[in-house]
């Protein structure tokens, strides 16, 4: 028996007699002899009982080490933080799980209706005027925006911050190989500052747009509105990419800090780790380059009675309208997920996402001072939010390894990042929530103290 | 706005008839009106408890948020029910059939969500070092293996985010090929008319030029326009099969060879892979990527616009310039991760890497599972009971509405209509409406191109006979009265939460954020 399919084989019969034909066979005459398959795949296994794949994929599970189940400080780009039970339930209401793209508003306003919330809680947070739907992730949402500055300026150099996630700016790579942008880029060094100056300095009549992580890829963080007035003095554009939005209670968002585009990965609110992904990217801009974005916008109407509702709007700049044209090729996005950002968001509101924020702050200052004083260790940054980097005085990346087979994983080592980079061997990555005890950084501490001696 | 205003009184049925009087609250029985969080949340509320402590240490130097920010909140039994009454306007796959043709509208199974959520799963970070995943890269590997047996392909990249996403990588894949071989120069991409939006899109996102061919009259690619159009500026042909019209593109391993001969690659748009999983491989037709959408064929939900989830199968030629990072599973079943760090020893040739991290772990596990679940003999019947299926419903309605080409043969997994029989004045959106009223998300409308007023109807594998009985005889009625000049359906829908929504104002003068109406200041507390 196959659980997912309703048709018995009497109906099959009766349906093919309807059709007109014999066997179901006929209704794949169209495709070529040599590629017809007589039966199942070879080597590959049949059905199984709902109980046999769920004991399959239980076991691969427990191959893993649970974030939860250990003292844990991975950050860079992603970050564990308690989601209220209530978020996934809701999201797993069916009507909002097996629903479509809300392309028919009249049977779709729940979707539609939690979008332009969406919306409106991501252009407050980043500080933006509007916002978009969301897009896949914070990595692609970047190159979008790098893309969107290039068709407002019509200049196509970019300048990347060396802390700009190395993820995010491999992305950008990849495409600019392709699209005749320029990016100037470099990496990091280990040192307690952000690159604004090199960024300022580098800015020329022909940048389209400065990319700046805030905080950045070490935890740093720095006043980007210098930055950002150095950029419009040429008539570029300053991308602000926020990859914590839980850090936008605590700081001054890169829009009040006149960054023109603010994009973001939104997984830290709703979503979890999930190994990487589904994740959702945030898109917010100015309302002057609205029709530049890219992605679903979803904006308010009325309907043939007065009453107001929603609908997708400015579809001319998509695909399915502009085809070759479009601002972007992107069509499913990342809905589902923004359904949780945007419930974890308004179960916080302000006064839960401000007190959210002060005990990230405070776990992770607490959690840099007692780190700073191990034996060895130095505290590279010292103003941050929720993640810092230290110094270990030795290469990181072993230790992380002998750390996690201690039980304890102990953030993310930058060697683990950038590869090659000698200066930035030592360096190590530490990220702390509201789901960091006291006892995980006492036990973090330990065992780093052991490990480096 | 529905929130009722002091004053209000109650009216009476007028003259004595049984019509009934607004309500009080706006709502309708079970039909229940909610306004925005904006509108009834305050800033001051919040439905998260948190541990107690001091949070004064502070390294944010002068950064601090200081101004308002505007977020409302709401207690937790206010959002549940927020929430809870929002999804109540929606339409989906678990209240009826959902026949948006092209989109794979098919039953979601529960298990493969209780799946993700095994904390094995959902609670991993992709930064953890290898030895600490290897349950996660099992199953990303895993899956690919499934991916290529089904496909009769070469090699797989996992780490697209979603189709469109998977079609650019497959074009990047052709770029960074062609660069190989010297031939950047090739900057042209034939994309037939019927194509999704997304392929001229994303031809041209990855810097291709774009030239369209036509369909021929039995709705398929013009075989002999495409060949005469190849030569040495060709990169790349964009094909989808089944094709928008949901037909098998029988000549596709021609064209292909054709394509080769000339120089380029092809591109096979492989959203509807459903149609023919298990009973045909694409590889033996000769294709070099093909995208598949695990929220389509493998059933990955497709909540409410995505996430999605985007592998492409790369054939031979292709696969070393697939991106970073992917799995590889060594002789003692140990699996490693190839990022950037070792790609100059395994993977040279990679165009990099599409996206941070290794794709869309989520939707990994649910379309492992399902694929566990079905096996490969059931993932043949997946694909025989949606062509089943959609040819009943193109057989049951072809003496109602015109099915501009059933008269060549079987369709495969959707069923294209044209709106030629209707009423003056009578448009396929009006049927649309229609279907709406009568319990159902209407088809694909306006799609493919290449007919007037199309309407493609995927039923999918996982409707019951008696479900497409029903919405067989709803869509017979409804293009009845579009036949005859029902004008009632010109106002369809009339039983929906919203009657047709003014699109056009909506674009003329964007509201995409809420704002605190000026008028009101009652209302500003909320947000204060």
């Amino acid at each position: 028996m196959l659980r997912y399919l309703p048709l018995t084989g009497h109906d099959r019969e009766a349906m093919l007699a309807t059709i007109g034909v014999h066997s179901i066979d006929d209704l794949f005459a169209d495709v070529p002899e040599a590629a017809r398959l007589d039966g199942p795949i070879a080597g590959l296994p049949n059905h199984m009982t709902e109980l046999a794949v769920e004991r399959h994929m239980t076991a691969l599970a427990r191959r893993n080490t649970v974030a939860g189940e250990v003292p844990f400080f991975l950050g860079c780009g992603a970050y564990r933080h308690h989601v209220p039970a209530s978020v996934d339930h809701l999201i797993q209401r069916g009507e909002f799980l097996t629903a479509y793209t809300p392309y028919q508003p009249e049977i779709a306003q729940g979707t539609l209706q939690m979008l332009f919330e969406f919306q409106t809680q991501v252009a407050r947070m980043l500080g933006t005027d509007v916002a978009n739907a969301s897009m896949y992730d914070g990595s692609t949402a970047c190159w979008e925006a790098v893309g969107m500055a290039r068709r407002i300026t019509r200049r196509t150099k970019a300048i990347l911050s060396s802390g700009l996630h190395p993820h995010y700016a491999s992305v950008a790579k990849t495409m600019a190989k392709y699209t005749g942008d320029v990016l100037d880029t470099a990496v990091p060094d280990l040192s307690s500052d952000m690159d604004l100056d090199r960024l300022i300095a580098a800015i020329d009549d022909d940048t389209s747009c400065v990319v700046v992580q805030y905080p950045d890829i070490l935890g740093r963080i720095g006043d980007l509105q210098p930055l950002a007035d150095a950029c419009h003095a040429r008539k570029a554009l300053l991308i602000a990419v926020v990859t914590e939005p839980v850090a936008m209670g605590a700081l001054k968002s890169p829009g009040e800090m006149d960054a023109d585009i603010v994009v973001g990965e939104g997984q830290s609110l709703g979503v979890g780790l999930q190994f990487g992904g589904p994740y959702v990217g945030l898109f917010g801009c100015k309302e002057k380059y609205v029709r530049q974005m890219p992605g679903r916008l979803c904006g308010e109407t009325v309907d043939a009675d007065g009453k107001r509702g929603f609908v997708l709007t400015l579809s001319t700049r998509e695909q399915h309208i502009r085809r070759e044209k479009a601002t972007s090729n992107i069509c499913t996005n990342s809905g589902l997920c923004a359904l949780a950002f945007s419930i974890h968001m308004t179960l916080l509101g302000e006064a839960g996402l401000r007190r959210l924020a002060g005990l990230n702050h405070a776990g992770a200052v607490h959690a840099a001072e007692r780190l700073g004083k191990v034996p060895g260790v130095r505290l590279v940054t010292d103003r941050f939010f929720n993640e810092f980097t230290l110094d270990l005085g030795q290469e990181a990346r072993p230790a992380v390894r002998t750390l996690a087979e201690r039980g304890v994983l102990a953030g993310v080592s930058l060697g683990r990042l950038y590869p090659g980079e000698d200066a930035l061997a030592n360096g190590l990555v530490v990220a702390v929530t509201e789901t960091t005890t006291k006892e995980d950084v006492e036990a973090l501490a330990t065992a780093l103290q052991e490990v480096l001696a | 706005m529905t929130i009722n205003q002091s004053g209000w009184k109650p009216e009476m049925s007028a003259g004595g008839t049984d019509a009934p009087a607004p309500t009080f609250t706006g709502n309708r029985a079970l039909m229940l009106e909610e306004p925005l969080i904006f509108e009834i949340g305050s800033t001051r509320t919040t439905g998260v408890d948190f541990a107690e402590g001091d949070v004064h240490h502070d390294r944010l130097g002068d950064l601090t948020r200081k101004a308002p920010i505007g977020l409302p909140g709401l207690s937790e039994p206010e959002t549940v029910r927020h929430y809870t009454r929002l999804s109540r306007q929606n339409y989906a796959i678990d209240l009826g059939l959902f026949p948006l043709g092209s989109c794979t509208m098919k039953h979601n199974p529960r298990l493969n969500e209780r799946m993700a959520r095994l904390p094995g799963f959902a609670d991993v970070h992709p930064l953890q070092p290898v030895d600490t995943v290897q349950g996660a890269l099992s199953v990303i590997n895993q899956l690919a293996f499934w991916l290529i047996d089904l496909t009769g392909m070469h090699g797989v990249a996992m780490s697209p985010k979603a189709g469109a996403h998977g079609e650019l990588c497959g074009m990047l894949a052709i770029k960074a090929a062609l660069e190989k071989r010297g031939e950047g120069h090739r900057r042209v991409v034939l994309v037939p008319e019927s194509a999704h939006g997304t392929n001229p899109a994303t031809a041209a996102f990855a810097g291709f030029a774009v030239e369209d061919i036509p369909a021929t009259a039995d709705g398929r690619v013009d075989t002999q326009a495409l060949e005469a159009r190849l030569g040495p500026d060709v990169a790349a042909v964009m094909i989808t099969n089944p094709n928008t019209c949901g037909l098998f593109e029988r000549d596709l391993k021609r064209i292909s060879d054709a394509v080769h001969a000339a120089g380029g690659y092809v591109y096979c748009d492989g959203a509807n892979f459903n149609a023919i999983v298990g009973r045909v491989r694409p590889g033996d037709l000769g294709i070099d990527a093909m995208h598949i959408n695990l929220h389509k064929t493998f059933s990955t939900p497709h909540g409410g616009g995505g996430p999605g989830s985007g592998p492409v199968v790369l054939s031979e030629a292709l696969s070393p310039f697939g991106p970073l990072p992917f799995t590889e599973r060594h002789g003692d079943g140990y699996i490693t991760l190839v990022e950037e760090e070792t790609a100059g020893d395994r993977h040279p040739d990679s165009f990099g890497r599409m996206t941070a991290f290794h794709g869309q772990m989520g939707m990994f596990t649910r379309a492992l599972t399902y694929i566990l679940s079905h096996g490969a003999d059931g993932l043949r019947q997946v694909a025989e009971d949606a062509v089943l299926n959609a040819n009943y419903v193109l057989r049951s309605l072809e003496g109602t509405l015109d099915a501009p080409f059933a008269g060549a043969g079987p369709c495969m997994h959707e069923a294209l209509f044209s709106d030629a029989d209707l009423a003056e004045g009578f448009s396929t959106l009006d049927i649309a409406k229609g279907l709406i009223d009568e319990g159902f998300h209407p088809m694909t409308v306006y799609f493919p191109l290449v007919v007037h007023g199309a309407m493609l109807v995927e039923p999918t594998e996982t409707e019951s006979k008696a479900a497409l009985d029903q919405f067989i005889g709803a869509l017979r009625s409804v293009a009845e009265r579009a036949k005859a000049g029902d004008k009632a359906l010109k106002t369809a829908p009339h039983f929906a939460p919203r009657a047709r929504l003014d699109e056009t104002r909506a674009a003329r003068k964007p509201v995409l954020v809420w704002r605190e109406p000026a008028s009101t200041p009652a209302s500003s507390e909320a947000v204060a």
